[in-house]
């Protein structure tokens, strides 16, 4: 089932009463979500991304725009009758039935023709389980249940009644580190045998990179950027997307555009044909620094940390927005510990620069 | 550690010596008293022990009233009471406009001072040379005839009195009950939302089995305050309650101690032993049901 979204805007009135100006939580959305993918809704707290999933859900009504389950407008249609199921953040399981009784409690709901059997609910229940594997769980309480199992009941609840649309809040917040990878993959393939077109928030990159079709990157309301995990972290639209995507962070620095030539400080660091001349702000991705003897970019070394595969590089530059540089390199190169600078050569395709104006990204021709 | 023993003792000292002086020293000595035979508390003097206190408490009319009395009361007043505070706060918890002014005017009660909540109802029901009380004159106005609530029938008397304890004992059950409700996370409603609950089945599998702790608690204290119910009947029917046949147990306590009847210090104890037992075998049963029903 596709999802559209079509300028969906959702505002609340200022709690603040003596400001007149209503809060602005979700801005003229607009996205249509293909069949059976798994879309990551991502950004910092309070952009908004979960009032969207709360559109898309039915608790909360949009100020306007449209929401299309395929072709069926379900904009006006409450949560019950859109067909979706939904895992809360905090999973939100009945503490008093059972894993089992919590799974079967949407298909009781089921009236008139829709209606199972007895047998049938629980056949159903049972497959789910085991699709979650849980099914050796069935008929302890939540309070018994690690924050794991906890997840995958909350998952197969949303799931028993064959939702239309699933959809996830913050899925793996309350999950230890460990036990985060080991779901997010889980995630991934329970999307992929029931083919459910999925929807999740959070405010981890790295969950949202690593197994979305595509991510919608937001802030403040406002969506920034749509796209493939690695089309986006390739070629961010501005500073924000780059500067959220990416672990260790982008590095940042101030920078001037002369003559067709990218300066860093009195660096001359690399040709960007066709941009004018200009201040930017230049973002690099750790993995763009190529260490060099005679490389353009100076910076004073601070600190090596060795890190098996790859060696990362702390270092300063005065015309660096971040406290500290950081650079992966792969572990071949050696780094003289007691060296005081470092030079590198910059990848052009993992520099970006950006507007100062507006932070939008200058495209240049390598 | 020894010394550390010590010291907890010490400082529980107030706390034992308070207790011990005012709870458990006069129980023990109204159990006493309750097997001593006509003790007298002026010369500490008494004929014989035995179960015949017991045995004239259980056989005396003005007690049996006063058991028949409470447990009507008890059997009424509290799933009544429980039962209306529950609907009145799923209702209060349900609106948003004017929650607060409904929430205080549910609330007055509880602050008003009993002799004006007396006074109301004595508006309200009874008969005077003047007038016949409010209830009578809507009674009279639907072609029934007067009702004499405060001196006449039993059934009137008795429906007066639960009418005022339900009454009184609402406030505090609504403002546990509202708490209770508010306490439940929005989002279990939200997920019986998505997933299709009808509101009567959100009510009775969810909301119910969220707040069966504090629906329980008020039973309990429900029962236990209905079962040593007293001052209610003084405010409606004046002292002499055995004359209005609407004595309740604690009522014949305190006759037996101090009444026109009083000096009876040892039918008192035998009484209010009786009514221990009772309060403890309810209590008790009551705490069965709950392990059953009650989720917490």
């Amino acid at each position: 089932m596709k999802v559209v979204l079509q300028n969906l805007t959702k505002k609340f009135p200022n709690r603040n009463k003596k400001v007149q100006e209503d809060v602005v939580a979700v801005n003229d959305f607009t996205f249509e979500i293909p069949d059976g993918k798994l879309i990551g809704l991502l950004g910092p707290s309070g952009c908004g991304k979960s009032t969207t999933l709360s559109l898309i859900c039915g608790l909360q009504k949009p100020t306007s725009g449209k929401i299309f389950f395929g072709d069926d407008d379900v904009t006006e249609l409450p949560p019950e009758n859109r067909g979706v199921g939904m895992v809360f953040q905090n999973y939100a399981l009945y503490p008093h039935l059972t894993v089992k009784q919590n799974i079967l409690f949407p298909l009781e709901n089921l009236k008139g023709k829709d209606r199972l059997t007895k047998d049938q609910m629980l056949e159903k229940a049972h497959q789910i389980a085991k699709l979650v594997q849980i099914d050796e769980l069935m008929e302890r309480k939540p309070s018994e249940l690690s924050g794991g199992q906890q997840q995958r009941v909350a998952i197969a609840r949303a799931l028993v009644k064959m939702p239309r649309v699933l959809l996830l809040d913050e899925p793996l917040s309350n999950l230890d580190a460990r036990l985060r990878l080991q779901t997010r993959e889980e995630i991934r393939r329970i999307q992929r045998e029931t083919g459910i077109t999925t929807i999740f928030v959070t405010h981890d990159q790295e969950e949202a990179m690593s197994i979305s079709d595509q991510i919608v990157v937001m802030k403040a309301g406002v969506v920034q950027q749509i796209g493939r995990p690695q089309d986006v972290y390739n070629s961010p639209v501005n500073l924000f997307v780059a500067k959220f995507l990416g672990t260790p962070p982008i590095n940042v620095f101030d920078g001037r555009v002369s003559g067709g030539r990218l300066y860093i400080g009195n660096d001359c660091v690399m040709d960007v044909g066709g941009v004018s001349d200009q201040d930017v702000t230049v973002g690099i991705r750790p993995e763009g620094f190529v260490l060099c003897e005679n490389g353009p970019l100076c910076c004073k070394l601070s600190g090596v940390e060795v890190m098996g595969r790859d060696i990362s590089i702390v270092s300063t530059n005065t015309s660096s927005l971040n406290p500290t540089i950081r650079s992966i390199i792969s572990a071949e190169n050696e780094v003289a510990p007691d060296a005081e600078i470092v030079r590198f050569t910059l990848k052009p395709n993992k520099v970006f620069l950006f507007s100062k104006a507006d932070e939008a990204r200058i495209s240049f021709g390598g | 550690m020894e010394n550390n023993n010590r010291k907890a003792w010490l400082y529980l000292l107030p706390a034992i010596l308070f207790m011990g002086l005012f709870m458990v020293y006069p129980l023990v000595d109204v159990f006493i008293y309750s097997f001593e035979e006509g003790y007298n508390s002026a010369s500490q003097t008494f004929f014989g022990t035995g179960l015949y206190n017991y045995s004239y408490v259980l056989h005396d009319p003005y007690f049996l009233q006063a058991v028949k009395n409470t447990f009507i009361l008890v059997i009424i007043t509290v799933p009544l009471s429980t039962g209306i505070a529950l609907l009145i706060s799923v209702g209060l918890s349900s609106i948003k406009p004017l929650r607060n002014l409904y929430q205080t005017v549910y609330f007055l009660p509880y602050v008003t001072n009993t002799l004006a909540v007396g006074l109301v109802f004595m508006i309200l029901f009874k008969k005077t040379a003047y007038s016949d009380g409010l209830v009578n004159l809507l009674i009279n106005l639907f072609g029934g005839s007067s009702v004499d609530f405060i001196d006449g029938p039993y059934w009137a008397k008795m429906f007066v009195l639960c009418f005022y304890t339900i009454w009184v004992v609402m406030p505090f059950k609504i403002l546990i009950l509202t708490s209770a409700l508010a306490s439940v996370n929005q989002d279990y409603y939200n997920a019986a939302r998505v997933d299709g609950t009808s509101k009567l089945r959100i009510f009775t599998k969810i909301t119910l089995p969220m707040i069966s702790p504090m629906i329980f608690y008020l039973v309990i204290t429900g029962f236990i305050g209905a079962f040593k119910a007293y001052s209610d009947a003084v405010a409606l029917f004046g002292t002499n309650l055995n004359a209005a046949g609407m004595n309740t147990i604690v009522g014949y306590v305190y006759d037996m101690l101090y009444g026109d009847s009083g000096g009876y210090p040892s039918y008192a104890s035998a009484a209010a032993i009786i009514l221990f037992a009772i309060v403890l075998t309810i209590t008790v049963i009551n705490l069965l049901v709950s392990k059953k029903h009650v989720h917490y």
